[in-house]
């Protein structure tokens, strides 16, 4: 049943390889072009650039998003910035160093080949988007500016203030825009994508709702590219938009395409806490603070205690009585460790019970002593904005008094399989962006989310659909296709099933229970035990959902909680083989922490100084593979397939950050 | 326990964008104050949903004032009273126990209602669609560096690439005037070198479909500015009419 699955990476060496790949690949005709349509389901940064970019090929394409304009995906949050290897700053950068970066920070679960060719595509994503008139930060000179990003020892991320992503996107959008006006591209905004259509096995088509009138309609292609992002809303809270959702790349999973590697999800460390039941996301604040803030908790959970009760404040805490956990477990990298260690070791400190904030979830990121190294003018001028921000939501001063942070859920790096062109294991299928599971491994660096979305976009999937489509004969699929039919038919059944139940709860409600289950069991530490118990709990979850959840109105017209309804009962399915991955994989690599396999002070690696105790332990030996798993119905086992990793360039290492 | 309001909401329900809107009165009780604006929303709806009846619906998405999609008149202003944010980003804090608060959509005659404080902001994506981008293939830049640009410019510029498109300005305009949002990015690009060779055109081709699309005309009162979350200077509409002139003016001598 179970099967190797093969990547197709080209042959030669790593640094040849995209080169070979191009001149190998098939070309189409520029007069044939037009006679193909391609479907592209997401508009942010990997759905718009590749959008523009095949248009601009000559292809007709039908780009489809459930916002009410392009230009409001989700990209347009990332606030840090975009890692480039152009070497600006003559500081010792290069393809190859951004590539090892990115490998060794993705702790060896990613694809080698596929990680150098992000890396090698990284400058020209730079230039073009210079030529589109994104505004990234300048020095005096006129020359770009470039920063150190999340503990990289190299500056080479361009950022463009703390928006970095809008303004991305926006050059991204607008390129769309431009390609609309030319008739290249027919924008479906406010239409979500609710099934996937397969005609002799290849993706041919989907089906979709217009979210303000609630029609169901079929659009056929010539092959499908999904960029509709990661699923990190599973957890209910996180730092995603409230509409991202895992809809389009399940009903994916649900026709065939496998799903890789979903345990591995990346919680980051600076996020506002959650203060109430009622909340509804979580609010990262920019990785940069902890350049100059300082991380700490109260020694003792008496004084943690107090502090909770509002009986006392976190400035009259004596030094002495100040833990300052990460610079005491991490010497070298002090605050800056990274993402994943930065942010159990919060958790630990709050699962002994010296957490603060009202919930006892969170500890405090202090600019006291850089306020007085630097002066308060320069702190302004380094994170005013985000001061302002925290200040908005939090309804405190981080200029007079510590901010709280906790770590959320951020980034999902796994995703539907695809091999070297981009493409799934149902021919015609692509997924790009962070819907798909390829280059970050179990961990993705900071700065190399918008990299990696705008390299799908803008410069991989446009050249390697076409081999894809030179195989086929163009337009051969109408939406007359029974296939298309049928799938009109279940989702008009599946629509009116939920509308019927009829039941007490709100979709919310459901939601926040999975969250809960996911957060606490397959979170920033998942065990045996706990993920076995989740596995339990969550088809316990999704029954009652299936019977006793609310709708209210009909599927006329718009109906936001039928919208919800429709992702939530998809989550309610996924959550479940997300918990299937993280209990096969028995190691802990990046974001994926196993209690069972973690260092200690018997490992020689220890001994050696290499790694400290209580560090993740990865297993190479039984585990350097990718999980693609296949649906197999719900509640039903998924079946586990694997593609090797080998590593021909770098010899895989303990990632040590003592 | 934190402190909790007991608010009275008076919300703008309408069905569709063919049926009449009315005003509906629901008591919004025991709302934590650390909530933001859009969760009062999200309890009250929670509420409504239990008791059978329809929740009111409303656009969000990324709720950290970025994404652009919220929208609501709150008691007659758009995105509330707050200076310099989005309806997201507007705390409970920010209000007394025993409020009324108005909730209308962002009403304009381009902005059709699509469901209660739902709008259709299409018109933006059309305005854009005409011209408002730098027609570059993609693969066919220079290097990045090949073109400096000053720092002072390339801030400028930024300025008005902050905008976030979410209509604010029109809806805060007694004109319903789009000139803030179109001439946002008329600057954005006019201000790049990269930008210059299609100035002109690009400026008449903007300004046109924005008339066409049924916004106003400005008539310089600086209300645009005062409701833009993103703070977005009226000096940009000054700076748009002197393009627009000279573009006409030479497009009429050619």
């Amino acid at each position: 049943m179970s099967f190797i699955l093969d990547s197709k990476v080209p042959s030669g060496p790593l640094d040849q390889k995209w080169s070979k790949h191009k001149m190998d690949s098939k070309l189409i005709n520029p007069a044939n072009k037009r006679k193909y349509t391609i479907i592209v389901v997401g508009s942010g940064l990997a759905g718009g650039a590749a959008a523009a970019t095949l248009a601009e090929l000559g292809y007709q394409v039908k780009c489809f998003c459930y916002q009410d304009s392009p230009r409001r995906a989700h990209s347009i949050a990332a606030q840090g910035g975009i890692n480039a290897a152009k070497n600006y700053r003559n500081d010792g950068d290069s393809t190859f160093r951004l590539f090892y970066d990115t490998l060794k920070g993705g702790d060896f679960r990613s694809r080698e080949a596929n990680v150098y060719r992000l890396a090698e595509v990284s400058t020209s994503i730079i230039d073009q988007c210079v030529a589109q008139g994104v505004p990234f930060a300048r020095e005096y000179g006129g020359l770009l500016d470039n920063r150190s990003f999340g503990g990289a020892q190299v500056s080479r991320t361009f950022y463009a203030r703390g928006q970095t992503g809008q303004q991305l996107l926006i050059g991204c959008y607008q390129a769309l825009e431009k390609e609309i006006h030319k008739g290249g591209v027919k924008m479906f905004p406010r239409t979500e994508m609710l099934d996937l259509v397969l005609v002799d096995g290849q993706a041919k088509g989907i089906v979709v709702r217009d979210l303000n009138t609630g029609k169901i309609s079929s659009h056929a292609a010539d092959a499908v590219l999904l960029a509709t992002g990661g699923y990190g809303n599973v957890f209910f809270l996180s730092t995603n938009a409230m509409g991202c959702n895992v809809t389009a790349a399940w009903r994916a999973a649900k026709k065939g395409a496998l799903f890789a590697n979903p345990c591995y999800t990346q919680i980051h460390p600076t996020c506002i806490p959650v203060s109430g039941e009622y909340q509804s996301k979580l609010t990262l604040m920019s990785e940069s603070l902890r350049n100059d803030g300082r991380v700490w908790a109260p020694r003792t959970r008496e004084l943690a205690e107090k502090v909770r009760k509002g009986q006392l404040s976190p400035n009259d805490i004596a030094e002495d009585d100040r833990d300052y956990f990460l610079e005491r477990k991490y010497p070298s990298f002090g605050n800056l460790a990274p993402r994943d260690i930065s942010s159990r070791a919060a958790k630990e400190v709050c699962d002994e019970g010296r957490g603060i904030a009202a919930t006892g979830l969170g500890v405090y990121l202090d600019f006291r002593d850089a306020t007085k190294r630097l002066g308060e003018e320069t702190i302004r001028a380094r994170y005013g904005n985000l001061f302002q921000m925290y200040e908005k939501i939090a309804g405190e001063d981080p200029y007079t008094r510590p901010m709280m942070i906790y770590p959320a859920v951020h980034y999902t790096m796994g995703g539907l399989w695809v091999d070297y062109n981009l493409m799934s294991n149902i021919p015609g299928l692509h997924v790009l962006g962070e819907a798909n599971f390829s280059d970050h491994g179990a961990n993705r660096l900071g700065a190399s989310a918008l990299m990696q979305g705008l390299a799908d976009g803008y410069f991989v999937a446009p050249t390697t659909v076409a081999n894809y489509l030179a195989t086929q004969k163009p337009g051969t699929v109408t939406t007359d296709h029974p296939e298309f039919k049928k799938a009109e038919a279940e989702i008009n059944a599946r629509t009116a099933q939920m509308l019927a139940i009829g039941g007490k709860r709100t979709v919310d409600s459901f939601h926040r229970d999975l969250g809960k289950i996911i957060w606490d069991k397959c979170g920033m530490e998942r065990s045996a035990e706990g993920l076995n118990q989740a596995l339990k709990e969550i088809p316990a979850i999704r029954e009652e959902f299936w019977s006793n959840v609310r709708i209210p109105g009909s599927g006329a017209g718009a109906n936001m909680e039928l919208e919800k309804a429709g992702r939530v009962a998809d989550f309610l399915e996924f959550g479940e083989l997300m918990c299937h991955d993280a209990l096969n994989r028995e190691e802990s690599c990046g974001g994926h922490f196993r209690a069972e396999h973690q260092y200690t002070e018997s490992d020689p690696e220890v001994q050696a100084g290499k790694t400290q105790p209580g560090e993740a332990k990865r297993h190479d030996d039984t585990f350097a593979y990718v999980a693609a798993w296949q649906f197999t119905g719900a509640g039903n086992a998924p079946i586990l397939h694997k593609e090797p990793l080998t590593f021909e360039t770098l010899k895989p290492s303990v990632r040590s950050y003592a | 326990m934190s402190k909790q309001l007991n608010l009275t909401l008076k919300v703008w329900r309408q069905d569709s964008k063919e049926s009449a809107g009315r005003i509906e009165t629901y008591p919004a009780n025991n709302i934590p104050e650390e909530a933001s604006f859009l969760e009062m929303l999200d309890i009250v709806n929670e509420g409504l949903i239990v008791q059978g009846k329809e929740p009111i619906h409303f656009d969000h998405d990324c709720r950290e004032g970025i994404c652009g999609s919220c929208s609501l008149t709150i008691n007659g202003i758009p995105h509330g009273k707050e200076r310099g944010v989005t309806t997201c980003q507007l705390h409970m804090r920010k209000f007394s126990n025993g409020d009324t608060i108005w909730i209308e959509p962002f009403r304009a005659k381009a902005f059709p209602i699509v469901r209660d404080l739902i709008v259709d902001r299409s018109a933006f994506d059309r305005i854009i669609a005409s011209g408002g981008y730098i027609d570059v293939r993609t693969g066919s830049a220079v290097d990045a560096n090949s073109l400096p640009i000053p720092k002072a410019d390339a801030d400028s510029a930024f300025d008005a690439a902050a905008c976030i498109g979410c209509g604010a300005c029109v809806a805060s305009c007694k004109n319903a005037s789009a000139m803030l949002f179109v001439s946002a990015k008329v600057s954005h690009l006019g201000h790049l070198p990269q930008g210059q060779p299609e100035r002109e055109k690009r400026v008449l081709a903007m300004v046109r479909q924005m008339d066409a699309e049924g916004f106003g005309n400005c008539t310089n009162q600086y209300e645009c500015e005062a409701a833009c979350p993103k703070e977005i200077s009226a000096d940009h509409i000054a700076r748009m009419n002197r393009d627009f002139a000279k573009a006409a003016v030479k497009e009429a001598l050619v």
